[in-house]
């Protein structure tokens, strides 16, 4: 009895919009955990990496049970392969945020006191374009509602092309970024200017990736 | 037999609704007896009649009663069994398969092949393969319409009050459509074409109003954010989906109820005038009211169970949608019954709920429980033939 109910299958639109938001609460720690380290608040600064793991945590496993819900059987208003690349291209973003803390705390890495005043502007621009990002996945539920077309795909069109305008203002900053830490070059030991240059590049691929959901976005819209 | 009919076929007709959350449960239920009894009462002759000369040539039979009555019996002891027992191991079936096929199995047995109207019974099989895809087309032209007049605008609100009067019109004509059509018949009221139209035309605009009403009455904010417009929107959905709720019940009613009691009343006809059975056209309203009975005991004490579950559960479904699939269903129904072809309530709903699925409108929906759902009642056919052979064998080594 009741089986002609199950007919109306899990929607995988509210896990996708829950997945991004955790992402991007996930990276959002970044701010609070960088203006520690800078204060060399190393206590603070653990705490935000313990948090940052364990949401990281959260998000994979409503990636993990989104993966296990969407069967092959279903059928979607969108393309099963575009909802699940844009999962994750979503938690590729949380997955770097993670490796970004560990590095940091493991390292117990100091930002030299020249980066300081570009460090934060650079890093709140990456965490933009995550927000916008999310921004925009949220919108996801009005795009089912007014079944993928009209004004609503407008408005989300919008929200990509602004997130696109951020990480291209965020690929500047990264640039600028990186000619300071080649102007620090000889002062600083060798291996610390081999990680400053990596962690600065894994800042920038925050915004990188939340591109990339912005993109996936688009295809998923445009079936 | 009708009691079956209540906890599986009622329950499914009810799911679109039930699943939007247009209305709460006691409010189903409440649609449910009153439009039930409407649709039975004012609605099914046509089938009824069908169900009764169509399948099976009687007449070969004048002279053996008796034969005619095991048989009867047996399809109905088969249809409860088959109806009973696919309630019990959870799947849906269609009482309109079961009973053709019941009819199909006994006279094939019995009469032999020649004795079977196969022109009719072909004409019912097509009703089958059309009725969901016609509902479907419908489902999805209606989902497309309201989405570009409403949902894809700037601002859908205002839309949505600009356009929901001709939706709510459309569901009044198609309610005044059965009941004045069929209902004034029902009491010996005949008019002539313009005056039912006019009939018709005053009774969908005063639901219309009425629905404005209800609509009014929506409580409303000011500078409502983006958002809340859309949810805004679908609250008058759910206005326009109990009204088709009302619609759909009084469709299955119309063409279920009459169904289920098509065997019993060809057993009455023949008890009561065994000397000429198959004069009698006319057929008492106990049969009717029993039948009723029937559905909405089987509602009340299983399909509550079902409805109040599919009520707190998630489901992707709006009323928008939930009223385009109901709508277009109920459609397909009520013009299907007024031609006196069976045709299953549910599988429409189905193919309805399909077509609104292609527009991109739902979440997501499970296409192997959906080839279950036609699986099984493909399987009905030969399923509940083989049982009305057993149980009219069985009946015939008692009385015969």
């Amino acid at each position: 009895m009741g089986s002609i109910f199950n007919m109306f299958g899990p929607s995988p639109i509210r896990p996708i919009e829950q997945h991004m938001r955790k992402t991007y609460l996930c990276a959002k720690q970044l701010y609070p955990f960088f203006e520690a380290v800078l204060h060399q608040e190393w206590v603070t600064a653990n705490t935000i990496q313990e948090k940052i793991a364990s949401i990281e945590k959260e998000a994979d496993r409503i990636k993990r049970d989104l993966r296990l819900h969407l069967p092959t059987g279903l059928f979607l208003p969108v393309s099963r392969t575009d909802v699940l690349e844009l999962l994750s291209a979503q938690d590729r973003i949380a997955n770097k945020a993670e490796d970004i803390a560990g590095l940091i705390v493991s390292r117990k890495m100091v930002i030299p006191d020249a980066l300081s005043d570009m460090f934060m502007p650079f890093l709140s621009r990456c965490l933009d374009a995550a927000k916008q990002a999310c921004k925009a996945i949220n919108e996801l539920d009005d795009l089912l509602e007014s079944g993928f077309r009209g004004s609503e795909v407008n408005i989300v069109e919008d929200m990509i092309l602004t997130l696109d305008k951020i990480e291209h203002d965020s690929d500047q900053k990264l640039a600028e970024i990186r000619h300071r830490i080649f102007e620090l070059e000889k002062d600083l030991p060798a291996i610390e200017v081999f990680f400053l240059y990596k962690l600065v590049q894994w800042i920038g691929d925050l915004a990188d990736h939340a591109q990339t959901v912005g993109g996936r976005l688009q295809i998923l819209i445009a079936r | 037999m009708t009691w079956g009919v209540g906890a599986n076929d009622l329950a499914n007709v009810m799911s679109t609704t039930m699943g939007s959350k247009a209305i709460t449960a006691k409010q189903a239920m409440l649609i449910a007896v009153v439009f039930e009894f409407a649709g039975a009462f004012l609605g099914g002759t046509g089938v009824t009649e069908t169900m009764r000369d169509g399948i099976i040539n009687t007449s070969e039979l004048s002279e053996q009663p008796l034969i005619l009555i095991e048989g009867m019996l047996g399809v109905l002891f088969a249809c409860t069994i088959w109806m009973n027992l696919a309630s019990y191991i959870g799947v849906p079936v269609s009482i309109t398969n079961a009973l053709v096929g019941s009819m199909v199995g006994f006279g094939s047995m019995v009469l032999g092949s020649d004795a079977i109207h196969w022109h009719q019974v072909s004409h019912i099989a097509m009703g089958w393969i059309t009725s969901p895809l016609i509902a479907g087309i419908t489902a999805y032209l209606l989902f497309i319409s309201i989405q570009q007049s409403i949902f894809v605008k700037s601002d859908p609100l205002a839309k949505a009050k600009l356009y929901v009067p001709i939706y709510l019109f459309l569901v009044g004509s198609i309610l005044s459509f059965i009941t004045v059509f069929k209902g004034l018949n029902h009491f010996d009221i005949h008019l002539n074409f313009k005056q039912d139209l006019a009939v018709t035309l005053a009774t969908s605009i005063s639901i219309t109003i009425l629905g404005m009403l209800f609509i009014k009455h929506i409580p409303e904010r000011a500078n409502m954010r983006r958002r809340e417009r859309f949810l805004q929107v679908e609250k008058y959905f759910a206005v326009l989906m109990a009204m088709t709720a009302c619609a759909m019940v009084f469709a299955h009613g119309s063409n279920d109820v009459a169904l289920a009691v098509g065997p019993l009343s060809i057993v009455y006809s023949l008890v009561m005038n065994s000397h000429h059975p198959l004069g009698a056209t006319d057929y008492p309203s106990w049969i009717i009211l029993l039948g009723c009975f029937g559905v909405i005991s089987g509602l009340l004490m299983y399909g509550r169970k079902v409805i109040e579950t599919v009520g707190s559960a998630i489901t992707a479904l709006t009323p928008s949608r939930a009223f385009a699939a109901t709508l277009s269903a109920a459609t397909t129904v009520v013009v299907a019954t007024s031609v006196g072809i069976p045709v299953s309530a549910t599988q429409t709903l189905v193919g309805a709920v399909l077509g609104v699925g292609l527009a991109r409108g739902i979440g997501a929906l499970n296409l192997r429980v959906i080839r279950n759902i036609f699986t099984s009642w493909i399987l009905t056919l030969p399923a509940a033939s083989l049982l009305t052979i057993l149980s009219y064998k069985l009946l015939h080594a008692f009385l015969g």
